[in-house]
């Protein structure tokens, strides 16, 4: 065990002190914000043309706040039909904002119907502007009750500090005349965004398992090393060397672009206001606040923590998965271009898995999406799309159970072949040759 | 004593038998050469010895108890294909070999600093293992196998790479490990550095052992009863002795000649006869070089 450990630590220690691997991992995170956020910022210069809001207010309490900015204007109606404004949208009126009842009492009966997802500073200049009148309302109320205590202090100072809390459902008037929640585009962009992860991960780390398996056997180190550790114990230090190099990785860029996003949505939202404030305090400092956790509110409302869970939890089955295949490549052949033969069969499976899940993003209960989250091969990148839909615990589990029995056969037929593999060189051997060796003693 | 013996050893590839029921033994702090020609089951003995591969039958004996997981600490082994991982600082590469053999930090630190010393390349302690010459690789895979004091040594082809000068240093300290006691399996197709260093030799050809036994003794059993004279005279005339002679090379002061003794006559007969008629100087019995044996062992 303790060989394990010396070979695991070399593993690591020898590819997170390389050059390249520190460079990716601190400018990656950069790279990707730049790749989301600089054509968003682009498209919010060019336009120029002003978006009328009509605005629903069967409360009567809050159409009166909505002013007009360079790039919206309100259009107020007291009580109309949702319906009979609908088939402006899109041509003259760009949302529809409709309050139902007295948001102090209920802060979700307000909903946004636009035919596109609506722009982020839209939805929190509405929610910033609700919100602050809502704050007044309540302290407003608070101020004829009649004796002042210290509850009622209590109070007044949470609406001043942490205002109020509104809940603007987003909907899209889509084409065929269906309204959707708009939290579904969020959520399809998490489920994407973790599907190509999980696929770029485990095609990145597990064929550089296979190149390590490789250098050792082209740089003939294997045989001093196997006088000295089981070969098994050499696989499995690599395999989880080189993964825990990938979480390393991965928790990086994970905190890295939690703080640029932050940073980053401050300005977008409100980019006016943001220079200013920076301008003003000098820095970043002056960028806290209610902005920030606006921006940050309809994203928090993604179970991160179960969608982070799981998708460590099928980032190791799937790496292990197919790591231990790829390394079972490296042992069997002498050179990169004998690796093509078995190589090809992996990548289309992992290519099908790939593009499995992202049909699924379109229809994430459908059945090629049930069927590719449940199978193995295809389920680490395939659930990752509908965990932000909401999958039931028993598909989660089913679908768990069956990737790690996987990998635990996987990684033994892996471990039987290696260990005559690294020793044979010469000829390319056949798939028959491969299973004939994992009968050997 | 035998250190290490191996019983009815067989080991079956897929289509071919590499070695066959292989019974050797290795005497305690001992040289033993393991010779043969290539292909003949070397390398795959060598592979069982070190808990390598595994035999389909028979067994290995260390030191009269069955060959178990943690004797492998006990054996170092130099494979004759061997490497080192080439993005690696040299010392970080040691290090890290003989942690893996059981040795905590600190003792391999101290163990590598001495032989780094002794093979003269701590300047290289903190260079990349690519930057390093073939022969520099080769004294870093040397150190590496000897490192953790291991009882059992085994080389495959240790000389190989080796300029004259780095050969003569790795043959000296095998002769002091010898000399510690420590029982070492050499092999290699250098028949000088068998007779230079080997006690006894096992010979391998295809897939079984042909030949066993000390160098002097295989020698002995080898020999064609050639006999070497120097004589003291100009000429030498074979016309009255009818001999078969083997070589005959006139020299100003003396004759050097080779003669096959012929079978039914006693090597006093031959010394007497030639006594007789000439002044010896010197006069010994030629004995077949290690490199003859083997020839003459696997063409047989």
């Amino acid at each position: 065990m303790n060989a394990l450990k010396i070979i695991i630590s070399r593993e690591y220690i020898s590819r997170v002190t390389k050059k390249s691997f520190i460079l990716l991992t601190i400018f990656m995170p950069f790279l990707f914000m730049a790749l989301v956020f600089v054509p968003y910022w682009l498209s919010t210069i060019k336009d120029s043309g002003v978006r009328k809001i009509v605005v629903i207010d069967e409360s009567g309490l809050y159409a009166s706040e909505f002013e007009s900015t360079v790039n919206y204007e309100y259009e107020l109606i007291g009580e109309a039909n949702v319906t009979d404004q609908q088939p402006r949208l899109g041509k003259d009126i760009y949302a529809i904002l409709q309050i139902t009842k007295d948001l102090s009492q209920d802060p979700k009966a307000v909903s946004l119907l636009s035919e596109k997802q609506a722009p982020m500073d839209l939805l929190y200049s509405i929610e910033r502007t609700l919100s602050e009148k809502v704050s007044e309302q309540k302290l407003e109320a608070l101020s004829h009750s009649d004796n002042v205590d210290s509850k009622t202090i209590d109070q007044v100072k949470e609406i001043i500090e942490s205002g109020s809390k509104i809940s603007l459902s987003t909907m899209r008037w889509g084409d065929d005349g269906t309204i959707s929640e708009t939290s579904t585009v969020v959520a399809s962009i998490v489920g994407g965004g973790f599907t190509v992860l999980i696929f770029m991960f485990i095609m990145i780390y597990g064929s550089m398992v296979m190149q390590a398996v490789m250098e050792e056997k082209r740089s003939r180190i294997v045989e001093v090393m196997i006088s000295s550790v089981k070969p098994v114990y050499m696989l499995i230090g690599k395999i989880i060397g080189i993964g825990l190099v990938g979480i390393t990785q991965l928790a990086f860029w994970g905190i890295m672009l939690g703080i640029l996003f932050t940073i980053a949505s401050t300005f977008l939202t409100n980019p006016e206001q943001a220079s200013q404030m920076a301008a003003a305090s000098g820095g970043i400092g002056g960028m806290e606040g209610m902005d920030i956790e606006g921006a940050l509110a309809s994203i928090m409302s993604v179970n991160w923590f179960e969608i982070i869970f799981y998708f460590l939890v099928y980032f190791i089955g799937g790496f292990v998965m197919f790591a231990s295949i790829f390394a079972t490549i490296g042992s069997a052949v002498d050179n990169e271009e004998d690796t093509q033969q078995f190589m090809t069969p992996i990548t289309i499976i992992l290519m099908f898995a790939f593009y499995a899940g992202f049909y699924s993003v379109n229809n994430p209960d459908g059945p090629l999406a049930f069927w590719c989250s449940l199978i193995p091969i295809t389920s680490p990148i395939v659930m990752m799309v509908r965990l932000p839909f909401g999958v039931p615990l028993w598909e989660k589990l089913l679908s768990v159970a069956l990737l790690y029995g996987t990998f635990i056969l996987t990684s033994i037929m892996a471990a039987k072949i290696y260990r005559v593999g690294i020793l044979m060189y010469g000829k390319k051997p056949s798939i028959k040759e491969l299973i004939k060796w994992m009968k050997y003693k | 004593m035998h250190y290490v013996e191996t019983k009815d050893v067989v080991k079956q590839f897929s289509q071919h038998l590499a070695l066959n029921k292989v019974n050797i033994q290795v005497p305690q702090g001992s040289v033993f050469g393991l010779l043969g020609p290539n292909g003949a089951g070397k390398t795959t003995l060598i592979r069982i010895i070190t808990r390598i591969t595994a035999p389909d039958s028979g067994e290995v004996l260390l030191n009269g108890r069955p060959l178990s997981r943690e004797d492998i600490y006990k054996i170092g082994y130099l494979p004759e294909e061997r490497g080192l991982y080439k993005k690696m600082k040299v010392g970080e590469q040691a290090m890290y070999l003989a942690r893996l053999k059981g040795m905590s930090r600190d003792q391999a630190h101290i163990e590598i600093t001495k032989w780094f010393k002794k093979f003269d390349i701590m300047t290289w302690y903190n260079r990349k293992v690519e930057e390093l010459s073939k022969g520099m690789q080769q004294k870093v895979q040397f150190i590496s196998t000897i490192i953790h004091n291991p009882d059992l040594l085994i080389f495959d082809e240790p000389f190989s790479g080796f300029d004259p000068v780095n050969a003569e240093l790795i043959k000296q300290e095998m002769l002091k490990l010898k000399a510690e006691g420590k029982t070492i399996i050499l092999s290699t197709h250098n028949m000088e550095s068998v007779e230079a260093l080997c006690d006894e030799i096992a010979l391998i050809n295809k897939s079984e052992v042909v030949l066993q036994g000390s160098v002097y003794d295989l020698r002995n059993q080898h020999k064609k009863d050639i006999y070497k004279f120097r004589l003291l005279c100009n000429t030498f005339d074979n016309d009255s002795l009818n001999l078969e002679v083997l070589s005959n090379i006139r020299y100003n002061e003396y004759t050097d000649v080779r003669i096959k003794k012929p079978t039914d006559m006693e090597q006093s007969q031959l010394i007497k006869l030639m006594l007789d008629r000439y002044q010896i100087a010197a006069f010994e019995e030629e004995l077949p070089t290690m490199n003859e044996v083997f020839i003459e062992t696997v063409t047989q």
